[in-house]
Parts: C-alpha cells; structure tokens; sequence
C-alpha cells in the first residue's frame, strides 16, 4: 500500500526545528558572552 | 595569525565582529530560507522537499568545518601554546556540536518522504553520528580538564585524533554503497541546476558567518571566565 504523505509538513518541520535550534543557540551563547564580560567588569572593579 | 593571540587585540578585533557576524548572517539566512521556501520551484525527483537542503546542507558542512576548526586550534595550541588557541578549540565544540544534531535531525526529516525511512546505518549517516559523539565527548573531556585541573593538552590531541572521522564522511559516499547521493558539489564543479544551487550558496555563508559570530561570543566568554577567576585568585592570594 502506497502511502500519502503531504511533503510540506516534513519541510515545516524541518524549517522549525532548524530556525528555533539556530535561534536558540545565537541568543545563549550572546546571553552567556554578555554575562561573563559583566561579571569580569564587576570583579575588576572591586 | 600570531599577532591575534594576544587577548587585547583579539577582543578589540573581537567587540566588532561579534555583532557583525551575527546581524549579517541572520539578515542572510532570512532572506536564503525565504527565497528556498517561496521562490525556489520544487525539484522534479524530490518534490517539496529540496527546500529542507537549504537547511541540511549548510548544516553537514558547518558540523565539519567547526570540528576542522576545533582540529587546526589545538594543533596551534599544541605547537605554539597560545592560550587563545585553546579557547577557540572549546569555543568551536558547542556550534559546532548543535549544527551536527541539527544536520542529522533535518538529514532523517528530509529521509522520510524521500527515502521512505527515517535512518538506515549507511556510511554516511552513521559517520556524522559519531562526529556527533565525538563533539559531545571533547565537551565532556574539556570541560573535566578544566574542572579537575588536567592538562589542557589532552582534550587538544583528543581533537587532533577525531579529525580523521573529517575524511570517512567526506568519502563515505564514494567507499560504501550508500542512500545517500554522492558528492553534488566538487573543486570548481557542481551537479546542482543554478536556481538551487545560488540560494544554497546564500545559505550557506549565511549560516557560516553565524557559526563565525558564535564561535567568536563563546571565546569572549571563555576569555571573560579566565580573566574573572585569574583576578579572584590573584586578591586571595594578597588577603592571605
């Protein structure tokens, strides 16, 4: 039996998982970069 | 090249690139992907489902090229013992890590319609699982080595040794009977037709000066961990 199956959904899905992924890991890594430089700053100050 | 190893100028290097890198390859990217979903027409064999290459491609290389980067880092950190070598080593394993997963989470989307399967343990697909495995052990191995005090020289021959798993995926295609299509773009050819291959061009440098801009923010952060702790010991030492 041939299955039916709409090619659209796989390529939605793939655009999602490799947006948010992407996404996901600019902001952590920008978060991360701006903490670390913060707390750098904070203790050469004390 | 050895000029860049002094933290200063590398972070005034560094302040404006980061940025840089990251805005123009997310205004890249947008533009690449929307141009694949809406503008591409669909491919006669694959269908709807040439548009998921836009992705998956530029992912499969990115995996590759951060283990090369992870590679040549710790040959300089081996040779030359710059420590910023060895930051860009670590720094290079996280992106480098995510875009694989995400390589092979798009690779087996893109199977299912195309293929009619998820996975098949062919050459190629099992050989970008374990450079999988091989990012999530250096990240383990380095991030020990920092913890426990190791010398940071074995997760540094850890990722000289993983690079040969570089050339099994490459060839895999060409050694073993594989699912997978053999190599579409070669040294100055391409099997592609124009009007897939300028949008994954696009793609691809787009998705590549993310990577660059990622790898350049997680070396500013290791460098920020390392000055932090080095002045914390360096005041406890002068209260003792």
């Amino acid at each position: 039996m041939r299955e039916i199956m709409d090619q659209w959904h796989f390529v939605w899905a793939a655009y999602a998982i490799g947006i948010l992924g992407t996404l996901a890991m600019v902001i952590w890594s920008w978060l991360s970069m701006v903490r670390a430089e913060a707390r750098r700053e904070r203790i050469r100050r004390k | 090249m050895h000029g860049f190893a002094n933290p200063k100028r590398f972070l005034a290097l560094a302040r404006w690139l980061t940025p840089l890198c990251l805005g123009s390859g997310l205004l890249i990217c947008t533009a690449a992907l929307a141009w694949g979903l809406f503008e591409v027409p669909p491919d006669r064999l694959m269908g709807q489902t040439v548009r998921i290459l836009f992705l998956h491609v530029p992912f499969a290389w990115l995996g590759m090229a951060g283990w090369s980067t992870l590679a040549l880092s710790s040959l300089a950190y081996l040779v030359w013992r710059h420590p910023l070598a060895g930051l860009a080593a670590r720094a290079a394993a996280g992106p480098g890590a995510v875009f694989t997963a995400l390589c092979l989470i798009t690779g087996s989307i893109w199977g299912r319609p195309t293929w009619g399967t998820w996975w098949v343990w062919d050459g190629r697909l099992t050989s970008m699982l374990v450079l999988f495995f091989l990012y999530c052990a250096y990240i383990a191995l380095a991030g020990a080595a920092e913890r426990e005090g190791i010398s940071p020289r074995i997760p540094a021959i850890f990722g000289l040794v993983g690079a040969v798993n570089l050339p099994i995926i490459n060839r895999s295609v060409v050694w073993w009977n594989s699912l997978h299509q053999p190599p579409s773009i070669t040294m100055g050819k391409s099997a592609i037709d124009p009007v897939f291959l300028v949008p994954l061009l696009v793609s691809t440098l787009g998705f590549t000066l993310i990577f660059v801009g990622v790898v350049l923010a997680r070396m500013r952060a290791l460098l920020a961990d390392m000055q932090a702790e080095a002045r914390l010991r360096r005041k406890a030492m002068e209260a003792a």
